[in-house]
């Protein structure tokens, strides 16, 4: 049976994170926790609006009400990549070589290692921001699609267009294909690869409530989401993406939302958190499902794995946190 | 579909004011950040401007309209909003309401519609009321050049109508019975300096369909302090397009006195009165019929909706069933259609049924119609 070690924070959590072996918790409110033989504490910001794990790097990236990007050490240390007073910052993304973006309002800034800062404007206001998983790229999510700009260059952006106001963005892990959060209930895809005159977008749809969050499989075979009474897993792996498949529906509750989707590192196993506090762990192959969590104070807003997919960290609005260990 | 333990929070109430550059936000906006009311508020805002208060619950943000995916063109939201409220109340317990300030342009109906359109932000907040600035003196400007000024107080629940000092009573007056033309069942307080009782500005509930009209006890009736006819009331039924010189009556006090002596004629300022309300583009239709049979009613109004929906800025009314023993509140906004059972009709209360549609190009003929025909048989 999992166990699961509880811990009490202060209001909404953001975001959980291990670095290494270490979980850190994320509150709205800008404490950065983690439990590293005892609880610790970095004051990251005055009111926190996002915290990422870089993923190509051992560090967390945040953004916050007091305009200011930081940088999260593994040791819990903060060092400020960039301030924009009076703005809030509810977009960072980490990419390589220690380049970090961010963005507020109608554009976004990429900072690399060496201080060098580019800027990319946009019409619209930038929704969501993600680096591509090789070269230096962002993608921007705005309204009406999707700007995708090389950093280190001047070259123009390459627009992906859908209609609509697009909140998150996503490359697959192998950089073939960009997926889009709307605000009316479905995600979007483009197949970036795509010959000239190919079908290149995906349009998924069929969720009752927006969705908040994706996760990737191990190897981007399926992309699993929130927004519906189970995680809706689209098939990724083949060379169109989920064009023409149904997706699975795993951990099906009825009328209870799913509010955080989270893959196991190297397995084909999901974690879902839903809208009570309950987490369970589901397997792709033959859908059997685990209870990892009980329902709780108020709906999961957080979970992630550690990085040998025996424990996950999660995290919710009302502030209940805790480590499930799926080993014992 | 959300559950019960994420909206167990009371909704924060959010109070929208528009208002021409000019007409007195900033100066309103001090003053509910600076008053002892004992009350905190978050404040979006376009620009931090003059607001020359230090407050970090002052956030802002950049007018972003979505229109919606959803074939309908009047589906529109104000995307920030969505972004900066849904950050405000993942730290509740730091203000009591929230107060959204739009630019002078603005339009105020996807400010509005975000409310009720963003399944998140519509969980944790409660649009309080519209309240719209109007700088009296240059009000007739305004109409001219601009449709938004209009807009503004064709959508408010509250008009303020704004520095007083710099016009005559006659020039007032008629500025007055040009509110109400444009909206009549707004509440006008007229003031300087932006002086309103805050009171009449926050908390108003105009939304809750509970509190909505219930406040309002004289909603479509005559004679009450707050009510200025307009030349849309019905028991006036005329038509504001005409220059007529009778239809500004000003009403102070209960109708059925002698009118004589209590009006501002039509001789004093009509000329004024026909050539602001040329402009006027908006028009209201209000509707009082007997008591509704509701498999007539129901259709009828989804219907007027669905197809009207574009030109209808707001409906709010009060609906007497047959053979229900409680009043029945409906408010929209566009598509939007809000309806519930409000309360228990009081003894020796009429119970009959008002409707009143702001808008364009709403056809009154075809709507007065409509509406009567829903009407239960005897």
């Amino acid at each position: 049976m999992p166990t699961v070690a509880p811990l009490d924070l202060d209001g909404h959590v953001i975001a959980t994170h291990f670095l290494g072996d270490v979980p850190f918790f994320a509150t709205a409110a800008g404490e950065i926790r983690r439990l590293d033989g005892g609880e610790k504490v970095t004051e990251a910001h005055n009111g926190l609006l996002t915290c990422i794990r870089d993923p190509f790097s051992v560090s967390l990236i945040t953004g916050g009400e007091d305009g200011k990007v930081m940088r999260i050490a593994a040791d819990g240390s903060a060092t400020l990549v960039a301030e924009a007073p009076r703005k809030w910052v509810t977009v960072v993304a980490g990419g390589p070589q220690g380049a970090v973006a961010y963005a507020y309002g109608k554009g976004s800034t990429v900072v690399l290692a060496d201080g060098t800062v580019k800027e990319f404007a946009e019409e619209r206001t930038v929704e969501a921001l993600a680096f591509a998983p090789k070269g230096l790229r962002i993608a921007a999510a705005r309204y009406n699609g999707v700007s995708l700009h090389w950093v280190a260059t001047t070259s123009a952006a390459v627009d992906l267009e859908w209609k609509g106001a697009h909140n998150g963005v996503t490359f697959s892990p192998d950089g073939k294909f960009v997926v889009t959060q709307m605000q009316e209930n479905a995600l979007h895809g483009w197949k970036l690869d795509g010959k000239p005159g190919e079908a290149r977008h995906m349009r998924m749809t069929g969720y009752p409530v927006k969705v908040k969050s994706l996760s990737w499989s191990a190897k981007g075979k399926w992309l699993a989401s929130s927004g519906a009474p189970a995680a809706i897993v689209w098939p990724f792996s083949g060379k169109d993406g989920p064009m023409g498949k149904a997706p699975l529906e795993l951990g099906t509750r009825a009328n209870i939302m799913a509010t955080c989707v989270a893959f196991h590192p190297v397995e084909e196993v999901l974690a879902i958190g839903f809208i009570d506090g309950m987490i369970l762990g589901v397997r792709i192959g033959d859908g059997k499902e685990a209870l990892l969590r009980r329902p709780g104070k108020g709906a999961i807003t957080a979970m992630s794995w550690s990085g040998n997919g025996k424990l996950i960290a999660f995290g919710s609005e009302a502030g209940d946190c805790g480590i499930i260990d799926i080993s014992a | 579909m959300t559950d019960a333990i994420s909206t167990q929070q009371k909704p924060i109430p959010v109070t929208v004011l528009t208002g021409y550059l000019g007409a007195g936000k900033t100066t309103l906006l001090n003053r509910i950040l600076s008053e002892n009311h004992g009350k905190k508020y978050a404040v979006i805002v376009n620009e931090f401007g003059e607001i020359g208060i230090d407050n970090d619950l002052i956030v802002e943000s950049d007018e972003e309209i979505y229109e919606m995916n959803n074939g309908c063109v009047c589906c529109t939201v104000r995307g920030d909003l969505i972004r900066v409220v849904e950050g405000l109340m993942r730290r509740p317990g730091r203000f009591d309401g929230i107060i959204v300030e739009t630019t002078g342009l603005a339009d105020p109906v996807p400010v509005a519609q975000t409310f009720f359109m963003d399944e998140d932000v519509r969980a944790k907040t409660e649009l309080d009321a519209v309240v719209a600035l109007v700088d009296a003196k240059h009000l007739p400007l305004r109409l001219k050049d601009s449709r938004e000024a209009e807009d503004q107080i064709a959508f408010a629940d509250v008009v303020v109508v704004n520095k007083t000092d710099l016009v005559t009573p006659e020039e007032l007056a008629v500025i007055e019975d040009i509110v109400r033309a444009i909206n009549p069942t707004a509440r006008i307080y007229k003031t300087t300096r932006s002086g309103v009782d805050l009171s009449r500005v926050l908390d108003q509930g105009a939304f809750n369909l509970e509190r909505a009209l219930e406040n309002d006890p004289h909603f479509l009736e005559h004679g009450h302090e707050d009510h200025v006819c307009g030349p849309d009331c019905d028991h006036h039924d005329h038509d504001h397009d005409h220059h007529g010189h009778d239809h500004d009556h000003h009403h102070d006090h209960d109708h059925g006195h002698d009118h004589g002596h209590d009006h501002h004629h039509g001789h004093d300022h009509g000329h004024a009165v026909a050539s602001a309300i040329h402009d006027v583009t908006v028009k209201s239709i209000s509707l009082r019929g007997g008591e509704m049979n509701p498999d007539r009613f129901f259709p009828w109004i989804q219907k007027i909706t669905q197809t009207d929906g574009p030109n209808i800025l707001r409906l709010k009314g009060i609906i007497a069933f047959k053979g229900d023993e409680e009043r029945y509140v409906v408010q929209g906004v566009h598509m939007i259609i809000e309806g519930d059972h409000q309360r228990a009709w009081k003894d020796g209360e009429k119970r009959e049924s008002r409707l009143v549609f702001i808008g364009r190009d709403l056809d009154r003929a075809k709507i007065e119609q409509s509406f009567f025909a829903c009407q239960a048989t005897a």
